[in-house]
């Protein structure tokens, strides 16, 4: 299980998610399949904190589920440090679990309440069988302390704690494995403004000490532009552009890109706006139509709309004339 | 004219745990077509001090005090059952974070908005039924009828939020309180209420308390800034000024705490510490444990509710 040299940490290869969904009509139920990801590519490289972001509904956690083999793909392909674990059973996905931890936004449900800090914190040692439980136990104090809680917290409970602290423990615990990815969906969304500060900076300071590759789930683009090294927009269950994050807030190509921009609240009243807005469906049809000549890389011929090279390493979904 | 007025007031609630003090001190008035935000972090008191002024809190375990606590000149502490539902709905109303709880799911929208409208004067149902539609319409909501007949569930977030516009807006209020109106929606449809609410405002002349913890939505929408904390007023005075030159070391530190301010992955300025336990808070400036100004009399005394310029006021020691 040596790591391909070069692979990146995380590769997505045109991931597809449909759900089945039952609808009653009247005595009959019949099926209706709702496309929640399509044809998804996204690569995590290694050492990088990549932004995936977009509204609800745009198939942003379903692809992060998918990563982590938490949901099924209906097609497509993952790959961890260049193994492909699309199809693998649990028994051999067990290694690669280890290397792959995921942060929720609701740190509440995701811990369980029945449990000391020190047991939750300790959980993956224990799952995976590192070391004694003496060891397991002191890990997780120790982890408990890396991440801004007292070692004496080990010993209390989840109900104990404000959302922030919950937010840090559900940290540890991801970290104790010393995974290559961590995909944190949603992790600051819930917390106060002055404690996001602090869980950001966290999050930071691990990725830089452990060498950590983040998939870092998000509606909050302010936050993305603090955190990350690149940004996928997603909507309607596709990747529509995909650059490195100060090219997306300066350079924005797809309509839809620049409509979250839009947006965000600016924190100056003097550059107060009065903004129009397009519906959805007009931005379902707003894929851009772009000459050949705007475009860097190779492209093939065809009026669907396809991810071209705008910039360096900047994607966009067009239609190229 | 003063829409709302508020001296000294005090909220606290009887708990198991002992006496929780959720408000203290707190003095804010709003006049006729204002805009005033409230800002602040959970636990900080926004939210209650709207609910005490409306008086939407069950007394006891709740207990309201205050030299004054009056809307549209009418002292909400000896109001009766009467003039409270007058009050409510006619004068002022509210919305609410969580539309789908706001309204209930077991009737239709347009059955909670007519009896709205008809429990507050006297209208044929067809008479508010197309009443309600106009409203629908005036929220920009393009298929009104439908929306009428439909069930809260069958509506999105932004939807029900429009619809629960329409009917606070059903009795033509003089002031709306709105309670992190956009907290629960997407980024694109929080810009829309947003929009919307800005509008309606400035086209009805009514007078306005956003309350919410995102100082972007406050720079968006308001005239006037009230930042609290620990159940205190910290700061007061024009948006501008707020955030031109904040003068409380927490309006500071919490503008600076901002993600997305400048280009390039980097930490950001925290607060170090947590808000305080309103059951147990700290003596004197309730910002003292985090604050990086903060000396021995911060820590002993809190200070008073001071100009600090014109039309600016502050409660901090170091701006006395």
């Amino acid at each position: 299980m040596t790591p391909a040299p070069h692979a990146p940490a995380l590769e997505l290869r045109n991931l597809c998610k449909t759900f089945t969904l039952p609808v009653r009509n009247g005595w009959r139920t019949s099926h209706f399949d709702h496309h929640a990801v399509k044809d998804v590519s996204l690569t995590l490289p290694r050492n990088a904190i990549l932004g995936l972001v977009g509204e609800s509904g745009s198939g942003k956690t379903t692809t992060g589920m998918m990563a982590m083999r938490l949901v099924e793909p209906s097609s497509g392909q993952i790959l961890v440090d260049g193994t492909d674990i699309t199809t693998m059973d649990h028994a051999a996905l067990k290694p690669f679990r280890r290397k792959m931890q995921v942060v929720f936004q609701d740190s509440y449900s995701a811990l369980d309440p029945m449990l000391t800090l020190g047991q939750i914190v300790a959980e993956p040692l224990h799952i995976h069988g590192v070391g004694t439980a003496s060891e397991q136990n002191e890990q997780a104090l120790a982890w408990l302390q890396r991440v801004g809680l007292d070692r004496s917290y080990g010993s209390r409970y989840p109900h104990e704690l404000s959302g922030g602290q919950r937010q840090r423990v559900a940290i540890a615990r991801a970290l104790i494995l010393r995974p290559t990815v961590l995909v944190a969906d949603e992790p600051t969304s819930a917390l106060d403004v002055s404690v996001k500060a602090q869980i950001i900076n966290l999050l930071l300071d691990l990725q830089a000490e452990m060498g950590l590759s983040i998939l870092f789930i998000s509606h909050d683009l302010s936050v993305v532009r603090s955190l990350t090294d690149k940004v996928a927009v997603m909507f309607n269950g596709r990747v529509v552009e995909h650059a490195p994050t100060e090219a997306i807030f300066t350079d924005a190509r797809h309509p839809y890109t620049r409509s979250l921009l839009d947006a965000i609240p600016v924190l100056n009243p003097r550059l107060r706006r009065t903004r129009t807005f397009l519906s959805r469906a007009e931005l379902a049809s707003s894929t851009p139509h772009l000459a050949r000549a705007d475009l860097s890389g190779p492209v093939t011929p065809g009026p669907m709309p396809q991810m071209v090279t705008v910039g360096t390493d900047h994607l966009v979904e067009a239609i190229v004339a | 004219m003063r829409l709302v007025e508020i001296e000294n007031l005090s909220v606290s609630f009887a708990q198991a745990e002992g006496v929780v003090q959720a408000v203290r001190g707190l003095s804010l008035h709003v006049d006729a077509g204002e805009s005033l935000g409230i800002v602040g972090e959970s636990g900080s008191g926004k939210s209650v001090t709207c609910m005490a002024v409306l008086r939407l809190l069950r007394e006891p375990p709740a207990r309201i005090v205050a030299d004054r606590l009056a809307l549209a000149g009418t002292d909400m502490r000896r109001a009766s059952k009467r003039d409270l539902s007058r009050i409510r709905g006619r004068v002022a109303a509210m919305i609410f974070q969580d539309p789908m709880t706001a309204f209930d799911p077991v009737f239709t929208i347009g059955h909670q908005i007519i009896e709205t409208v008809r429990a507050h004067r006297p209208a044929s149902k067809p008479e508010a039924r197309s009443e309600a539609e106009a409203l629908l319409q005036r929220v920009e909501i393009k298929n009104p009828a439908s929306v009428l007949d439909s069930y809260p569930h069958q509506l999105s977030g932004g939807m029900l939020q429009r619809a629960m516009i329409a009917m606070a807006l059903s009795c033509r209020p003089q002031i709306l309180f709105a309670d992190e109106p956009t907290t629960a929606l997407d980024v694109t449809i929080q810009a829309q209420i947003l929009q919307l609410i800005k509008d309606l405002q400035a086209e009805l002349g009514m007078g306005l308390i956003m309350v919410t913890h995102d100082l972007g939505v406050v720079a968006e929408t308001v005239d006037r800034v009230v930042v609290m904390y620990g159940g205190r007023v910290m700061e007061e005075g024009p948006v501008q000024d707020i955030f031109d030159s904040p003068a409380h070391p927490y309006t500071r530190a919490l503008l600076h705490s901002m993600p997305g301010q400048t280009a390039g992955r980097q930490r950001l300025v925290e607060i170090p510490g947590a808000s305080p336990n309103p059951a147990h808070p700290p003596t004197g400036c309730p910002f003292h444990p985090r604050c990086d100004q903060a000396d021995a009399k911060c820590a002993a005394e809190a200070p008073a509710f001071a100009a600090i310029a014109p039309a600016r006021h502050a409660a901090c020691w170091r701006l006395q």
